[in-house]
Parts: structure tokens; C-alpha cells; sequence
């Protein structure tokens, strides 16, 4: 039992360091919040503050909103889509009011759902209707467990609703069809990428833009390649300062600072350079992103508060096409 | 000791059984022999090979920074921090358990013998979301802990609690088959002679123990340095805080990082082997002393 005192009391740093602050975030943020971390401290400390320590978690991001509720002492928490940051709105740890408090809807930068296919791409998969094709396999992660693929799933109900002048029916009949095509269904967008990447299975990985770009850089060239189609949706991972944790630890002018800085142009860089997309103009070089014609959430389907539940919960829409299989 | 029952006697081993292998024909016994091998060699062998090249395979220079990165040395660190106060609880666990069951009669002893089986019957993440419900921030003793500023999950205490969760079974799996077929007569004897139990415990049926106990503590170490399941779910992956050892090398192998992931991996190899090493000499003697 004295091992287990002292487990409890190496494990009760309470409040912890007011100069650390822990980002909570999700997968495939990693690299970027790794170089992030390191400019804004440097920031920081110029600014004649103690250089501050940015202790990093990442995981899928609906996991990393859980882990919050559960207690994990996140300081900023930097997630794949809104609905995440709600839930711990609804928990009151974060102020209800959150996306107002910064630019663009706290969303520092934007991703497009995109297609990573084979070199060459063989099957000649060009927009979200060749999806659908009997020949097609489709590698997505789990749109219940992973945010991320969430994103995927409303892209292709998007373009089927929009292509159909907004006909429900057509676009869940459309995603039915290309779910039909998921020979594996994994947790996440990493796993999704392994699963498409280096196991080889499947004729297109539907990604964020971000993620394909990395996996296209990352690992043997010529062996995949991105096509983006036309239209697509546009991804908007946001961030927040979980006010119930920093008025706890008394970090509140730190982690506020630390989201702020995203906007400056620096930090706009640095979003391009791992392969998202900023919102400041110029911060991104010429033609490193395709053009593409992207609609939001809002417009197909009035926003998470309502995409979530209708799709995504117990019973919603996906648990009836996948059941369905 | 003819007859002893239970994981001792088995691996030990009768001389009688090998010759009953030998009258079978030559060919079932080379068929036996090929499959055997065949399977080792497709299962362990090869898996093994490949951790160990494809950890070097960039050369030396990578697998060093890998092994040497300071997120891979907390990784390390926390992993041995977590075995050290883990594998003692199980100790004593495992020794109280064992001494009640083999010794004492009392009611809900079965129920205490299947009870101590059940982290090996339910899934690890089962028993990592165990804890959560406990002490999570909603969880039921989470809300009242917090204010008085204790951490369970997503620190220390969570990580070594999940893994004595998991590892427990073991020192008290290794200690009642071997007290229930040693039977009493040393402790009657002790007991006679004047000692009291405690004399008794350390002084009799402890030291006769000492190796079935070492060997359950090997066991146990190996899966405590190993769990994945059951820490993943309370660790919170916060870098340099609360990753151990097998979750910085999932984190490697996600971040494309593909050989520093198997040179990490390749320590577990390296520790597994030694574990192996270990439980062999143990059952050597073990072996040895059964003889005796």
C-alpha cells in the first residue's frame, strides 16, 4: 500500500505548472503542433514571459473530447470538427459561446476532403460518383468514432444533395452505395491511411487534403497520387481554450495567447507548409492547393448541432446503411 | 513429491513421456517435429527477425537517435516507474491471496479463485475503462477526489493501477498450486516448534516458494513493461508525461516514423528475450529442487 501513496502522490501535481499548458488535440495535427509549439514559445518568451512548455496528447477526436470530460486537464483543446468542442460546451467546460470568441469560427485553417488513389490512378477515379462504382473499393475511417471521416461522409451526402437540388433521399441512397464499397472500416484517419497506404487495400482513400498530402510525401513517390475532385466540403478543424480548466490552473492569459498567435502570418505558414489550408492570403504558395469549389456544413445540413444527431447518433442515418450491408 | 498436481509438476516433466514418444514411427514423428518447428519459425522467428531489421534498416545513426529521443527515455522511464510500484502490489496481492486460498477453508473461496482469473477473462480496454468509470471526472469517486487535487486517470497512479489490474493473477496463479501440493506439514512443524505465522509465512512457506514467486513476478513484470489495452485507455497519450513504452511505439509507427517505431519495438524484443532467459533458469530450478 506505501507503493500505492506514493503512486498518489507523484500523480497529484494538482494545478501543475501555470508556465505548461497541455493541447489536447486530435491525429493528424501532430507534426504541425510539434513546430507550432516551439515558434510560439519562442514568442512568448521574447515578449519577456518564462518560456513556456506546450505539452502535447493526440488521439481520434471525439476519443480526446471524451478524454476532457473524463478529466484530462486540457488547457486548449484543437479538435477535427465543432460538434467535439460542443460536447464539452455542454459539460460547461467550455463557455457556450466559444466559436465567437475567435476569427473564422476558431477555425485557424480549412482542409478539403479529398481522394488519395493509386499511381497512375488505374480505376481513373475523378469526382465522387466514381465512388459508387461496382468496381471501386473505398477505404474511409468510421464516421462514428472518427471525426475526421465525419467530414468524408457529409462531403459525399453534400454533393449527392447538392447534384439532386436537395434531395434527401437521393443523397442517402448515394452514401449507402459507397459505404458499401468500405472493405475495412477503421477508428481513425491514420489508421485509414496505414490501412490504404501500406496494406494495400482498396482503389481510394477518401482524406482530408492535409493527410493525403503527407502520406503522398511521406511514403514512396509515385505509388499513390491525390485527385481532387471538383467540389468537396470544407473541413474546419477548430480550437478553444477550456475555460474550466484554465480558470482552475490559473493559465487563462497563456492558452488564450497561444490560440491567438494560429492567425498571425507565421503560424499561417507554418498551416500550409504541413499541408492545411490558412486563412490568410498569400500564406500558402502558388498552386500548392488545387482550386476546388468547396460548400460548409451550414449549408448542406444547418451545422453540427444538427448534422450530429441525424446522422451520426445511435439509430441516425449511418447506423441504418451500415446496418443495412 | 510423485503426483504433485498443478503448472509445477507439468513443467517439470516426467522421463516417462519421452519414451513414450519414441516407440511412435519415424515419420509421425518427424511430421510432429516439422510443424512444430514450422511454427515457431513463421510465428516467433521470423516476426522477431523482422523487428530487429527493420530497426536497423537506416542504419545505425537513426536507431540510436530513436532509442535516445527524450520522448522515447520518459516512455522508458515511466514504463520501469509503472512495473516497479505495480509488481510489488501484486506481490503482496498475490502472497495474501495464495496463503488464504491454499491454507484456509471459508466460504466464497471458489468465488475468490475465479475472481482472481478476471483480468485474464475480460478485455484489457474493459479493464482501462474500469478505472475511467471510477475515477474520471464524472466518474463515481472522480468529482470528490479532484477538489482535494488528486489525479488518478490520466497520470501516474491510473497507469499503475490499470496495470496491477491486469498483471495481478499472475504471482497468485504461480503460489496455490504450488502451496496446495506442498501441503502443510512444514508449517505444522514450524508451529509446533514455537513460531508464529509471520515466522511461519517468511521464515518456512516463503523461502520453499521462492521460486514459483520470482517466476510469477517474472511474468508479471513482462506483462506490466507490455500492456497496451488497459493503459491506453487511462494514459491520456500526453507526450512526455503519461506514455509508456508500447503507446510511444503505436505514436512512432502513426507518425510514418517506421524505424525509430521497430528500434523502440526492438527493446521490447531485447526485454522479452531476457524474460524468456529468466523463466528458463527459474525452471531449471524449479526443476532442480523437485529432484531433490
Amino acid at each position: 500500500m506505501g507503493a500505492l501513496g506514493a503512486a498518489l502522490g507523484a500523480g497529484c501535481s494538482a494545478k501543475g505548472d501555470p508556465n505548461e499548458i497541455l493541447n489536447v488535440s486530435f491525429d493528424p495535427t501532430r507534426e504541425l503542433y510539434a513546430e507550432y509549439n516551439a515558434l510560439f514559445a519562442a514568442h512568448w518568451a521574447a515578449l519577456g514571459n518564462p518560456t513556456p512548455k506546450v505539452v502535447q496528447s493526440h488521439g481520434g477526436s471525439g476519443k480526446q473530447a471524451r478524454a476532457v470530460i473524463d478529466g484530462i486537464d486540457a488547457d486548449v483543446v484543437t479538435l477535427a470538427l465543432g460538434y467535439d468542442i460542443d460536447v464539452l460546451a455542454e459539460r460547461r467546460l467550455v463557455a457556450r459561446g466559444w466559436r465567437e470568441r475567435l476569427p473564422d469560427r476558431s477555425a485557424p485553417f480549412t482542409s478539403a476532403i479529398v481522394f488519395l488513389v493509386r499511381g497512375g490512378n488505374p480505376k481513373s477515379i475523378r469526382d465522387w460518383d466514381d465512388l459508387a462504382r461496382g468496381d471501386v473499393a473505398v477505404i474511409t475511417p468510421n464516421p462514428k468514432t472518427s471525426g475526421g471521416a465525419r467530414w468524408n461522409y457529409l462531403a459525399a451526402w453534400g454533393y449527392e444533395l447538392r447534384r439532386s437540388g436537395g434531395d434527401e433521399a437521393k443523397a442517402q441512397a448515394f452514401v449507402e452505395v459507397m459505404f458499401r464499397r468500405v472493405p475495412v472500416l477503421d477508428s481513425g484517419a491514420r489508421a485509414a491511411t496505414t490501412t490504404f497506404v501500406e496494406r494495400k487495400i482498396g482503389d481510394v482513400l477518401i482524406a482530408w487534403e492535409s493527410e493525403a498530402m503527407l502520406a503522398a510525401k511521406k511514403l514512396s513517390a509515385g505509388s499513390v497520387e491525390i485527385v481532387t475532385p471538383p467540389t468537396s466540403i470544407a473541413a474546419e478543424p477548430p480550437v478553444a481554450v477550456v475555460d474550466a480548466i484554465v480558470d482552475y490552473r490559473g493559465t487563462r492569459g497563456l492558452a488564450e495567447a497561444y490560440l491567438q498567435r494560429l492567425w498571425e502570418d507565421d503560424a499561417q505558414r507554418l498551416g500550409a507548409k504541413h499541408f492545411y489550408r490558412p486563412r490568410g492570403a498569400g500564406a500558402a504558395p502558388e498552386g500548392m492547393f488545387r482550386s476546388i469549389e468547396l460548400f460548409t456544413i451550414d449549408e448542406i445540413g444547418g451545422g453540427w448541432q444538427q448534422a450530429q444527431p441525424k446522422h451520426f447518433a445511435d439509430g441516425g442515418i449511418f447506423d441504418r446503411i451500415y446496418e443495412d450491408r | 513429491m510423485a503426483g504433485v498436481a498443478g503448472s509445477v509438476a507439468s513443467r517439470a516433466g516426467g522421463a516417462s513421456k519421452v519414451r513414450r514418444v519414441t516407440r511412435d514411427p519415424a515419420w509421425a514423428r518427424a511430421l510432429l517435429m516439422m510443424l512444430a518447428l514450422g511454427f515457431v519459425g513463421l510465428f516467433v522467428v521470423a516476426p522477431l527477425a523482422v523487428v530487429f531489421s527493420e530497426a536497423v534498416r537506416g542504419g545505425l545513426g537513426p536507431f540510436v537517435a530513436a532509442v535516445a529521443h527524450p520522448e522515447t527515455w520518459s516512455a522508458i522511464k515511466l514504463s520501469l516507474l509503472v512495473v516497479v510500484l505495480a509488481v510489488p502490489l501484486n506481490i503482496v496481492f498475490g502472497v495474501a491471496a495464495a496463503w488464504a486460498i491454499a491454507r484456509f477453508e471459508f466460504r466464497g473461496k471458489g468465488a475468490l479463485i475465479t475472481l482472481i482469473d478476471l483480468p485474464f477473462a475480460v478485455s484489457p480496454v474493459v479493464s482501462g475503462m474500469i478505472f475511467v468509470l471510477l475515477f474520471g471526472g464524472h466518474g463515481l469517486l472522480g468529482p470528490y477526489l479532484r477538489p482535494m487535487g488528486i489525479k488518478v486517470i490520466f497520470a501516474l497512479p491510473g497507469i499503475v493501477l490499470a496495470t496491477a489490474f491486469v498483471t495481478f493473477p499472475f504471482v497468485a496463479r504461480e503460489l496455490i498450486p504450488f502451496w496446495q501440493a506442498r501441503g502443510s506439514q512444514d508449517e505444522e512443524a514450524a508451529q509446533v516448534l514455537g513460531a508464529g505465522p509471520w515466522t511461519t509465512l517468511f521464515r518456512v512457506s516463503l523461502p520453499t516458494a521462492k521460486y514459483a514467486l520470482l517466476y510469477g513476478v517474472v511474468l508479471s513484470t513482462a506483462r506490466a513493461l507490455g500492456e497496451f489495452g488497459a493503459v491506453s485507455v487511462v494514459s491520456g497519450h500526453i507526450r512526455g508525461r503519461t506514455n509508456t513504452l508500447p503507446l510511444h511505439v503505436e505514436i512512432l509507427y502513426g507518425e510514418y516514423q517506421f524505424q525509430a517505431a521497430f528500434a523502440v519495438a526492438s527493446l521490447f524484443a531485447l526485454m522479452g528475450i531476457a524474460t524468456l532467459g529468466a523463466k528458463w533458469a527459474l525452471e531449471r530450478k524449479m526443476a532442480a529442487d523437485h529432484e531433490r
